[in-house]
C-alpha cells in the first residue's frame, strides 16, 4: 500500500469511528434527555401522564406526611401551583419544609408525581439554580446584593455569607 | 501580617510569573542564552512565592484568624486541626491558591530536573507555563482574593460545610489537581514545540513522563472523588454522571489517549500532529473543567457560593489559552514533517483505535455535559442529560476499547500478525468464556449483560498477563529462563499489564456492583432486624453522642451471617451546631471485596428509624482497580528509559509537603 492509500484508509477508519459515535449520541440524546418544569408550566402546559420529569420549587408548608419510614407525601409549590409527590425512600438531609426541592420521576395521571429522586441542596446557602429561576417566574425570589442570589425564602442565613 | 505577607508573595509571585512568560521567550528568539537561563530561576523563585502565600492562608486557617474573611466564611475554632488545614482549599478562593500552587510546583520540576532537554525547548516551556501562571494569578488577585480582611474581626467562624468535613478533602482535590494540572506541562511543551515548529520522536520522549504522572494522579484523584461521594452522600452510589465528575473525565480521556500516542510518536516518529493536538485537548479540558466547577454555570456538590464576575473571567481565560493554542496549531500543523508509516494491523494502527475511541468517548461526555447548557442559552429550555446517555454512549464506546486492549500490546510495531496473536489469545478468550458461562449459571435470571461483563474483565486481565507471559516465553522454554526473561523485562511492560488489568478489576466492580447489589427500606425499632444479601441487621440501640462541633445520634446495628456474628456497623446523623445542618454518615463495613453499607434516615413517629441498607458485592474493586491502573501508570514513569528526564517524585513530595508545614503555630 501506498502511503496515500493508507492514509486514506486511516482517515476513513477515523471518520467511520466518529459516525458512529455522532449517532450514538443523537440517538441517545433524543431518547434519555429530562425536562425540568416547575408546578406552574406543569399545569400551564397539560405535561401529558407518564413522562418523565424533573419537578422543582418549594416544599409547601404543613404538606410533610410520613405513613413509615420510607413512604413519603409532600406538595412541591411555587407559588402558582401545586403538585402532590409521593416518594419512596430516605429524603435527603436537607429536605425541609419551605425550601427548596428537585424532585425526578413520572406525571401520573391523576396529576400527581411519583418521584423515584429527591434531590434538596448540599449547603444551607445554596439552593438549586432551577428552582431559583422556576420561583423568580413567579415573582417569590428577591435578587439579594453583590450578584449572588439570595434565598430570601431561607430562614436562618446570614446576610455576610456570600 | 501573616495574611498580608501572603497576599504580598501573591503579587510578588504574579511579578516573577510575568518577567518569566518574556524573558525565556524573547531569549530563545534572539537565541541569547542568558536569557533563556533566567527561566528556570524565575520558575523555582515563582514556586517559592507561591508555596509562601498558600503557607500563610494555612496559617491563617490553623490560627482560626477570623479577621481573614475568607477564614471566617469557611472555618470554626472548634474544628479538628487536619480540617482547619484542609478548609483552607475547601472553598472557591483557597482551592484556585492551591490550583496555582500545584501549577508552580509543576513548574520548578521541569525547572530543576529538565537538564537534558535542548535549551530553547525549556526555555519556551517554561514561559507557556508562566502565561497560564499568569492569568490565573490575575484571576485569584483581581476576583478571588483569600486574603481580604473583615473589620471588626468576628469572635466565631460559620464553620466548614459538614459535607466537607471529611479526610476526603485532604486527599482528592490535591490528587486531582495534581493530574489537572500536570498536563499543563504537556500543554506548554506542545506549544513551545509549536512556537519552534519543530517537533521529533525526542519530544515524545520528554513529555512522555509528565503525561504519564499526571495521568496517574488523575486517576486515582478521580477514584477517591467517586469513594468519598459514595460515603458521604449517603445514597450508596458511586458514579452520578454529574457534571462536575464529567469535567474530570473528559481529561482523562483525553490524557489516556495522549499517553498511548506519545508512545506511537516515540517509538515509531508517527501520529505527531495528532499527539501535540491530543496534549493541547488534555489540558484545555482541564481549564474546561476548572471553568464549569468555578463558573457557577452548573448545579452540583462543588458549587460554591458564585458571582458571575468570576465567571465571565474563567471564560476569557479559556478562550485566550484554547483559542490561542488551537490556533496556533492550525498555523504551524502544517509544517510538522510527517513521520513513519505502518499497516492498518499493527500496534500503531491499535493505538490508534484507542485514541479513536477515547477521543469519542470525551466527545460524547462533553457533548451531554454541554448541551443543556447550550440549549439553555438557545431557548431557554431545562433539561438534564442523565446517567440513562451517559451508560449507553459511553459504555457502548467502551466496550470496543476494553476488547481490543489485550490485542494491542501482543501486535508487532509496522506490520502486525493478527492471527498469530489471535492464537497467543486462546487461552485467556476460551478461560473468559468460560467465567461468563459460569456467571450465566451461577445467576439465574439475572441481568442478561452481567455474563458478558465479567467475561470482557476476565479477557482483558488473562489478556494483560498473557502478553508478560509470551514475552518470556512460559511454557516454551524451561522455568528458570522464562523466570529470568521475567525479571528482565523492562518496568514498563509491567506498567501496561498492571494499567490494562486495573482496567478489567474496575470494570469486574462494575458489573458486580450494577447487577448483583441488594437494597432494603424500611423502618425498623430497636431490637428489630431485617435482612440484606447474606447479612442480617438487627438495631441494638440508637444513642445520642456529642462531637468536637457536633451532635449526633448514631444507630448501632449487629451483623449476622447465616447466625454467625459478624461485628456491628454505625450509621448516624450529625448536626452541625455552627450551621444548623445536619448530615448523614453512612456505616460501611468490608467483607472480602464487597461492602455492607447502612444509611439511618430520619426518627419515626411511633419510634424506631428509618434505614436504608446495602450490599455491595466486589463494589471495591471499582476503586481498586483505578488504584491498580495509576500504580502501572507509576510503574512506567520508572523504568530506566524514562527516567532520564522524569521527575523524581521524592523531591517533588518533599517541595509539597513544605507548603503546609511552615505555618507558625497557634497562639
Amino acid at each position: 500500500m501506498t502511503r496515500k492509500s493508507r492514509r486514506l484508509l486511516l482517515i476513513s477508519c477515523a471518520l467511520g469511528v466518529l459516525g458512529i459515535a455522532a449517532g450514538l449520541v443523537l440517538f441517545a440524546l433524543s431518547d434519555t434527555i429530562v425536562f425540568f418544569r416547575s408546578p406552574s408550566e406543569i399545569a400551564a402546559q397539560h405535561v401529558s401522564p407518564g413522562t418523565r420529569l424533573r419537578l422543582g420549587g418549594l416544599v409547601k408548608d404543613g404538606t410533610v406526611e410520613k405513613a413509615d419510614g420510607t413512604h413519603v407525601r409532600f406538595v412541591v409549590t411555587d407559588g402558582g401551583a401545586d403538585v402532590p409527590v409521593a416518594y419512596i425512600g430516605i429524603l435527603p438531609d436537607l429536605f425541609r419544609e419551605g425550601q427548596g426541592v428537585v424532585a425526578e420521576g413520572v406525571l401520573q395521571a391523576d396529576g400527581s408525581f411519583r418521584a423515584d429522586s429527591v434531590l434538596a441542596k448540599h449547603d444551607e446557602k445554596y439552593m438549586p439554580k432551577e428552582v431559583v429561576e422556576a420561583l423568580k417566574k413567579q415573582g417569590k425570589w428577591q435578587e439579594g446584593e453583590g450578584g449572588a442570589p439570595a434565598p430570601a425564602l431561607l430562614p436562618g442565613r446570614t446576610s455576610s455569607a456570600n | 501580617m501573616i495574611p498580608e505577607t501572603g497576599h504580598f508573595a501573591l503579587v510578588l509571585a504574579l511579578a516573577v510569573a510575568l518577567l518569566q512568560m518574556v524573558l525565556p521567550v524573547w531569549g530563545a528568539r534572539t537565541n541569547d542564552a542568558a536569557l533563556m537561563r533566567v527561566g528556570p530561576a524565575l520558575a523555582v523563585a515563582f514556586a517559592g512565592f507561591i508555596s509562601l502565600a498558600f503557607a500563610a492562608l494555612v496559617a491563617a486557617y490553623v490560627q482560626s484568624d477570623f479577621s481573614v474573611l475568607n477564614v471566617y466564611q469557611n472555618s470554626h475554632s472548634e474544628m479538628p486541626l487536619i480540617y482547619k488545614i484542609t478548609s483552607a482549599w475547601g472553598n472557591h478562593e483557597g482551592s484556585m491558591l492551591l490550583w496555582v500552587l500545584v501549577l508552580g510546583l509543576f513548574g520548578a520540576m521541569v525547572a530543576l530536573f529538565g537538564s537534558n532537554l535542548p535549551q530553547r525547548l525549556k526555555a519556551n516551556v517554561l514561559a507557556v507555563q508562566a502565561s497560564v501562571a499568569v492569568a490565573f494569578l490575575l484571576f485569584i488577585l483581581l476576583t478571588s482574593n483569600p486574603f481580604l480582611r473583615l473589620s471588626p474581626a468576628p469572635a466565631e467562624g460559620q464553620d466548614l460545610n459538614p459535607v466537607l468535613q471529611d479526610i476526603g478533602l485532604a486527599i482528592h482535590p490535591p490528587l486531582l489537581y495534581l493530574g489537572y494540572v500536570g498536563f499543563s506541562i504537556t500543554f506548554a511543551f506542545a506549544v513551545a514545540a509549536l512556537i519552534d515548529g519543530r517537533i521529533d520522536a525526542a519530544w515524545a520522549r520528554w513529555v512522555r513522563p509528565w503525561a504519564l504522572a499526571a495521568w496517574a494522579f488523575l486517576t486515582v484523584g478521580i477514584a477517591m472523588g467517586s469513594y468519598w461521594a459514595y460515603y458521604e452522600l449517603g445514597w450508596g452510589g458511586w458514579w452520578f454522571w454529574d457534571p462536575v465528575e464529567n469535567a474530570s473525565l473528559m481529561p482523562w480521556f483525553a490524557g489516556t489517549a495522549l499517553i498511548h500516542s506519545a508512545v506511537v510518536m516515540e517509538k515509531r516518529d508517527a501520529l505527531k500532529v495528532w499527539t501535540v493536538l491530543l496534549a493541547i485537548l488534555a489540558f484545555s479540558l482541564s481549564l474546561l473543567g476548572t471553568f464549569l466547577v468555578r463558573s457557577g454555570v452548573l448545579t452540583s456538590v462543588h458549587a460554591f457560593a458564585t458571582d458571575p464576575a468570576r465567571g465571565v473571567f474563567i471564560l476569557m481565560i479559556l478562550v485566550a489559552f484554547i483559542g490561542g493554542s488551537l490556533g496556533l496549531f492550525a498555523l504551524r500543523a502544517p509544517m510538522l514533517r510527517q513521520g513513519g508509516i505502518f499497516a492498518p494491523v499493527s500496534r500503531e494502527g491499535a493505538l490508534v483505535l484507542n485514541n479513536l475511541l477515547l477521543t469519542a468517548s470525551a466527545a460524547a461526555v462533553f457533548v451531554g455535559t454541554l448541551y443543556p447548557l447550550a440549549l439553555e442559552a438557545w431557548n431557554g429550555a431545562k433539561i438534564t442529560v442523565g446517567p440513562p446517555y451517559f451508560n449507553f454512549t459511553v459504555g457502548l464506546l467502551m466496550v470496543p476499547v476494553v476488547f481490543v486492549m489485550p490485542f494491542g500490546p501482543l501486535l508487532a510495531w509496522k506490520r502486525g500478525d493478527i492471527a498469530g496473536v489471535a492464537q497467543r489469545l486462546m487461552a485467556a478468550f476460551g478461560l473468559a468464556i468460560l467465567a461468563g458461562l459460569a456467571v450465566a449459571y451461577g445467576q439465574a435470571g439475572g441481568p442478561a449483560l452481567a455474563p458478558i461483563g465479567i467475561g470482557l474483565a476476565a479477557f482483558v486481565i488473562l489478556g494483560s498477563v498473557t502478553d508478560l507471559a509470551e514475552r518470556a516465553g512460559l511454557g516454551r522454554v524451561p522455568a528458570a529462563t522464562a523466570w529470568a526473561r521475567l525479571r528482565g523485562l523492562p518496568r514498563a511492560a509491567y506498567g501496561t499489564m498492571l494499567a490494562h488489568a486495573g482496567i478489567g478489576i474496575c470494570l469486574l466492580g462494575i458489573v458486580a456492583e450494577t447487577s448483583w447489589s441488594s437494597e432494603r427500606i424500611v423502618g425498623i425499632k430497636t431490637g428489630e432486624g431485617t435482612t440484606v444479601g447474606r447479612y442480617e441487621l438487627t438495631l441494638e440501640r440508637v444513642e445520642p453522642r456529642t462531637g468536637p462541633n457536633y451532635r449526633d445520634v448514631a444507630a448501632v446495628f449487629r451483623i449476622r451471617e447465616g447466625g454467625v456474628d459478624r461485628g456491628t456497623v454505625t450509621s448516624s446523623k450529625r448536626l452541625f451546631t455552627a450551621r444548623n445542618m445536619p448530615t448523614t454518615e453512612s456505616g460501611i463495613r468490608t467483607f472480602g471485596f464487597g461492602q455492607l453499607y447502612v444509611s439511618m434516615g430520619d426518627e419515626l413517629a411511633g419510634g424506631g428509624i428509618g434505614i436504608r441498607a446495602y450490599w455491595k458485592p466486589l463494589v471495591t474493586l471499582i476503586w481498586l482497580g483505578a488504584v491498580v491502573m495509576a500504580f502501572g501508570g507509576v510503574l512506567s514513569l520508572s523504568d530506566r528509559r524514562l527516567r532520564i528526564g522524569a521527575p523524581r517524585p521524592a523531591r517533588a513530595r518533599r517541595n509539597a509537603d513544605a507548603a503546609p508545614a511552615n505555618p507558625a503555630p497557634a497562639e
